[in-house]
């Protein structure tokens, strides 16, 4: 029978690769997730702990995927040590993807955010001038940097770092250096995946310069396909509308930058 | 012409048929405004319950490989008196207002925290499959039935549904003991105990393990069910169960539905089911040459 997107495929996980001491790499074999587009995510069920949505990570062989964790609560803490050989269930993919400009493009990133900006790079022509903002709150922090650059070996391309407390790149917050850069520079598009807060400034620093701008949202989710409800954000379902919004969409949103839903559906401010 | 799509379900009179049903999508207003826009005449809240409840740990949803879909989300929902507030500005959509409870005070209580909303009707959820104490718990206890509903009638001029299952009493036993003590109409059915397990990892999938099927898969059990109802009943049915298309809908008004609502085929088709089911509808009655809904419903008890 044909691959049935919304029920689990178990997929047994044959690599691990630890980017910091709490964020780490699964790494297995998939038909569907290794060529999703850059955005999409999947829902990864961890058996006995739980299910959550994590963005679909490149892997550089063939008919192999990812997905990069950031270990925080018990389902993100149970699906960071799967081991090698032990199994998760995907769903998926869903959810829409990055609207690819050409030209100058701008990505700011703020930790797993980085995630679906590195499929994004894959996805850039060779004539792209691309420049990739990484924030941090400290060095042992940083990670996917050596990624991106190799990702943009051929584009003209530059990948800065800025870090909270000055221990690796500028210091300062991301969002400052944002600002800075496109007031010099004149870019097509800006991209941006992490915080909420992070990706709200940058997206009103773009829209104020009238540049096409997108981010991609992180809301509770269970379903990942337009049922439970309980992703939504004003009108939109972000695992359906979404994840991806433009920016002048996402300004119109009285939600957005400012309240989220807890897991009963309350809302609450960031 | 354009085809009149009104439908009465007893003191209840919608402009179109189509109801979104509860626990789709259903825990903001905006959304709500949306679906209303998308051609649903009424919309059915989450489950609220007297204080907020989380839900279950996922996994709460997936499908069932062929259709259908089982969930066991284990009614998360802000509680009623946040939920109050939040719909409190809605103008224009008619919002049926789902309630879960245990006892009559928890039903009394939520019913006082609408007091300043527009709802144009309550459902009382006497059928939800997985959470213990409340749902089919409570429709399966005839008694429970009995003083839930006459409290809730007494509390409100609002007109209030209960809405049914499979559980284990004979669910006739419970729409009768709903109907007798004055209930408005009776939604049918909620979803089905069911279950699935991974034979990889030898596990149930969902956290809950049991939750409730919902989708085609249950859409004949549900016509049968809507069909017993209105042979049995003078009462009116808003059907549910596996609607994905103009011809379900239209097969459920023959078996003596006055609405249907519309759930899972939400997730399958998207928002834009409201309006393909309705402008089915209106064809089929063109064709039919029926000038209201009500023409059409329980017709296929005469044959
Ligand atoms: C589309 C999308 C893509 C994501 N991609 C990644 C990724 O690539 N890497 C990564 O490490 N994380 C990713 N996340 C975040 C991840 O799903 C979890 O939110 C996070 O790992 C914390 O989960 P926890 O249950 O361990 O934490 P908890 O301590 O239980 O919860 C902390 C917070 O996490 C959020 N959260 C918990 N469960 C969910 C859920 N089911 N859905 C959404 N948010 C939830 C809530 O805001 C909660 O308050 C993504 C989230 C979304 C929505
Ligand atoms: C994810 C999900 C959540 C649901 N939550 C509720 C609920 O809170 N209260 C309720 O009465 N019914 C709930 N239901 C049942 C639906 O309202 C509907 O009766 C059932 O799914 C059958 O219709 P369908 O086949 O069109 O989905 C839920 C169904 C699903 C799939
Ligand atoms: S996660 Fe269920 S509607 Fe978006």
């Amino acid at each position: 029978m044909q691959r049935d997107p919304n029920y689990p495929t178990i997929c047994k996980i044959e690599k691990v690769i630890d980017e910091t001491p709490s964020v780490r790499t699964l790494i297995f074999s998939d038909d569907v997730l290794p060529n999703v587009l850059p955005g999409q995510f999947a829902m990864v069920w961890i058996p006995g702990v739980n299910e959550l949505p994590m963005s679909v990570m490149i892997s550089h062989e063939q008919g192999k995927a990812a997905f990069t964790i950031r270990k925080l609560g018990e389902a993100s803490t149970g699906l960071y040590n799967v081991a090698v050989g032990k199994y998760i269930g995907i769903r998926g993919p869903y959810g829409n993807s990055f609207d690819i400009k050409e030209g100058k493009l701008l990505l700011v990133g703020g930790g797993t955010g980085l995630v679906p900006l590195l499929r994004l790079l894959t996805f850039v022509k060779p004539s792209d001038d691309v420049t990739v903002l990484i924030g941090a709150k400290t060095k042992a922090e940083v990670f996917f940097e050596d990624m991106a650059n190799d990702i943009l070996e051929k584009n003209p391309h530059r990948v800065l770092v800025v870090t909270e407390d000055g221990s690796y790149g500028e210091k300062g917050l991301v969002t400052d250096l944002v600002e800075k850069i496109i007031t010099e520079t004149k870019f097509e598009a800006v991209y941006t995946c992490g915080p909420e807060l992070m990706m709200y400034k940058t997206v009103q620093l773009s829209h104020e310069k009238g540049i096409f701008v997108q981010a991609s949202l992180e809301r509770m989710m269970k379903c990942g396909i337009g049922i439970c409800g309980s992703c939504c954000i004003g009108e939109d379902l972000v695992c359906r509308d979404g994840t991806i919004f433009d920016g002048d969409h996402l300004l119109a949103n009285k939600e957005f930058g400012h309240t989220f839903r807890t897991k009963a559906g309350i809302l609450d401010k960031f | 012409m354009a085809i009149n799509l009104s439908t009465k379900i007893g003191p209840l009179s919608l402009e179109r048929p189509t109801i979104l049903a509860s626990g789709i999508l259903g825990i903001s207003l905006d959304v709500f405004n949306r679906i209303y826009k998308a051609g649903a005449g009424a919309v059915v809240t989450k489950s609220l319950s007297k204080e907020p409840w989380e839900g279950y740990a996922n996994p709460t949803i997936f499908s069932v490989k062929g259709g259908g879909w089982i969930n066991a989300v284990g009614l998360s929902n802000p509680g009623a008196a946040n939920f109050a507030s939040m719909i409190q500005p809605n103008k224009e959509v008619p919002i049926i207002v789902s309630l879960v409870g245990s006892v009559e005070d928890d039903f009394d209580f939520m019913i006082k925290q609408f007091e300043n909303c527009k709802v144009v009707a309550f459902e009382l959820n006497l059928s939800c499959p997985h959470v213990a104490k409340v749902g089919l718990e409570v429709g399966d206890d005839l008694d429970l039935v009995n003083k839930i509903i006459k409290t809730v009638k007494n509390a409100t001029a609002v007109p209030v549904f209960a809405k049914v299952g499979l559980g284990s009493t004979d669910y006739i036993e419970t729409v009768s003991t709903a109907v007798d003590a004055g209930i408005d109409g009776i939604t049918a059915i909620n979803t089905m105990r069911a279950m699935a397990i991974d034979i990889e990892t030898q596990r149930p999938i969902l956290s809950n393990k049991i939750g409730g099927l919902s989708g085609t898969p249950i859409k004949p059990i549900a016509v049968r069910c809507v069909y017993e109802i209105s042979s049995k009943f003078e009462i009116p049915i808003l059907g549910s169960g596996g609607i994905s298309t103009w011809e379900d809908a239209v097969e459920f008004f023959l078996a003596g539905a006055s609405a249907i609502q519309i759930g899972s085929a939400v997730g399958d088709n998207w928002i834009k089911i409201f309006d393909e089911i309705n402008n089915g509808i209106s064809q089929y009655m063109e064709k039919k040459r029926y000038s209201k809904i009500a023409e059409m419903v329980g017709l296929a008890k005469g044959s």
